[in-house]
């Protein structure tokens, strides 16, 4: 008896709410019912994620029709999810390997296109407190290398303020293109870093870490230099004239670890997306590379 | 006065339905289990039965599953990475849980009970990535700080994060398994003239066992099976620890780290199922042990 009073009580709340529910749901619906919106998807690279999501809010504004979703997750994440056709575009740090291109080939039939769409210079970072200032390649590799010989900061001359002298190497997890750029450009073709590194995630976890670890070394784009963290310069060769990661430097080709940034589609772009990629390599896109903190084609579209 | 109701078919009818219901819900947790250990099973078979080299997979620590030179696949520092950081957080966990339950069952009063209850509970709410970001940003200072290492993300992070988000289940589990212990025991105990640490060490303890084992094993496995806390809390560096100062890398992390780079069949692809068969053949082991230790303490 109690029981089926109190449901009778509750009847007409419950009533109401359900009507206010169903209400708000037609609604909605009515609302999102509008002139179909354009979706590409746009995924990868997480060197570029930052700068994707700046086009992709600025391309909102010149195209409203359109709405472009990005995510990061890695370079490989981008070059996995284009060939297995479900994104439009893959954002890339680093060019297809040869069976990548065979494998988007056999299972979508289309061979990925690559669009040039930038430049990042490679930024090694190391602690604000780090008295280093510069580094070079060589000792880069020994750092980071397998069999390297470097392991400790006193190798490099340099006293650290605090008391530990062991050199924390922060790396990338093993699908990023900056991983991949790094190994060829720094340790050589063929060769493999050695265990132990602390992998991170993303690039901005990578700058973080070393933001927060005195002793800790670390590379990422050079868009995700903050002023807490030290840029260090970097030389070809001991003795070498070094140089920092900047837009000059790498545009000039002085800077010895820059790369080339990619878009990469299934085939020739074509619709909206062939439509938002000329819009990224005009004047309006480029400029937003330089304000994300990377660097703009230059005009004469001349290769890297 | 007594009426004979004479249930219309139609309730018949719907009860039928339900008890089939239900016991489809109960067939179902045995269906999925085996569905799941096939799928995996399924994904990483073809590279275990050719080209796999258990030598080298559980023996090696070299893990370069993307090298261009020599890819190699030793998964032995992820063990190792593994059981360092659930052994840890099982030393923490198990005395503060199993004390905490305890407390809860037999000090408390009941309004200090109802409490603890719900903020226990409500650590047990906490999601696995917060307490990751709290091993990240808090501890990872903190670990610093105090013990003077270059770098706070290891073992000891990873053990102290996962000891407190296994703690919640070993209390509220444990408690239970106190409060299932009859009255009669507690009275008889203390007609005895017992101390109250003789009760709880003597007659609680021992007549809670299995419960309380069933507690910290569901513990280990929450242990076993973190990913995304230890993702973040242990720095995710392949190497075998040498101390609690040491960065280190767990099966789980590696596993949510690749999949989703690794390209669908490669050799990564199905090294990485087969660490999830490592994984299921652990937690499978863990409860089989734990099965037998229970029926075994039955069968005196």
């Amino acid at each position: 008896m109690i029981f089926r009073s109190s449901v009778r009580r509750f009847t007409p709340m419950v009533a109401m709410l359900l009507a206010a529910a169903v209400a708000f749901f037609t609604l909605a619906c009515s609302r999102s019912k509008g002139p179909a919106k354009t979706v590409i998807q746009d995924t990868g690279s997480d060197t570029m994620v930052n700068l994707a999501q700046a086009w992709a809010e600025e391309y909102a504004k010149v195209e409203p029709a359109v709405s472009v979703e990005v995510s990061g997750g890695g370079s490989g994440t981008g070059i996995a999810a284009l060939s297995s056709g479900t994104v439009d575009i893959a954002n890339c740090s680093r060019r297809f390997e040869p069976q990548e291109i065979e494998q988007a080939k056999k299972n979508t039939g289309k061979d990925p296109h690559e669009v040039m769409v930038g430049y990042d210079a490679l930024a090694v970072y190391v602690h604000k407190q780090n008295p280093l200032d510069q580094i070079t390649i060589d000792q880069l590799a020994e750092i980071y290398a397998e069999g390297g010989k470097i392991t400790k900061w006193s190798q490099l001359g340099v006293k650290m303020p605090t008391d530990s002298d062991e050199i924390i190497r922060v790396s990338r997890q093993s699908n990023s293109g900056t991983y991949f750029y790094f190994r060829e450009a720094i340790l050589g073709k063929g060769k493999d870093f050695k265990l132990g590194s602390r992998d991170m995630q993303g690039s901005k976890d990578v700058v973080e870490l070393v933001t927060k670890t005195p002793s800790a070394i670390g590379y990422s784009g050079m868009g995700y230099a903050t002023p807490d963290v030290k840029t260090l310069r970097v030389a070809k060769k001991a003795g070498g004239q070094s140089f920092p990661p900047t837009v000059e430097t790498t545009l000039n080709h002085t800077y010895p670890i820059a790369r080339p940034l990619f878009m990469y589609t299934l085939g020739q772009p074509a619709g909206a997306t062939k439509k938002y990629i000329d819009w990224v390599l005009s004047d309006a896109g480029q400029k937003i590379v330089l304000q994300s903190g990377y660097v703009p084609l230059p005009k004469s579209g001349a290769q890297y | 006065m007594t009426k004979i109701v004479k249930r219309p078919g139609w309730e018949i009818l719907a009860e039928t339905a339900v008890e089939h219901l239900i016991r489809l819900c109960g067939v179902s947790s045995i269906l999925f289990v085996f569905g799941i250990f096939f799928f995996v099973f399924r994904e990483g078979s073809h590279f275990l039965f050719h080209g796999f080299r258990p030598g080298e997979f559980f023996f090696s620590q070299e893990w370069y599953p993307t090298s261009q030179s020599h890819v190699r696949y030793g998964v032995l520092a992820l063990i190792a990475g593994t059981a360092s950081v659930t052994v840890l957080a099982m030393a923490l966990a198990v005395p503060f849980g199993i004390g905490a339950a305890v407390f809860v069952s037999e000090f408390c009063g009941t309004r200090a009970k109802e409490t603890l209850k719900v903020v226990i509970e409500l650590l047990a709410a906490i999601p696995s990535v917060v307490w990751g970001f709290i091993g990240l940003t808090v501890m990872n200072p903190l670990i610093i700080r105090w013990f003077h290492t270059p770098i706070g993300l290891n073992v000891l992070n990873g053990g102290v994060i996962l000891a407190l988000m296994s703690v919640p289940i070993i209390v509220s589990i444990g408690e239970d398994a106190l409060k299932a212990v009859p009255d009669s025991y507690r009275e008889a105990a203390i007609a005895l003239g017992v101390t109250r640490w003789q009760l709880i060490y003597r007659v609680l303890l021992p007549a809670a066992k299995n419960g309380l084992l069933a507690a910290v094993l569901l513990g280990v496995g929450r242990a076993v099976g973190e990913t995304m806390a230890v993702l973040m809390a242990t720095g995710h560096a392949v190497k075998i620890p040498t101390s609690l100062m040491d960065s280190v890398r767990t099966l789980t992390a590696t596993i949510a780290a690749e999949l989703g780079e690794a390209p669908v069949h490669s050799d990564h692809y199905q090294v990485l199922f087969i660490i999830g068969i490592l994984l299921f053949s652990i937690t499978f082991a863990v409860n089989l042990t734990a099965d037998l230790i229970v029926r075994g303490v039955r069968g005196k």
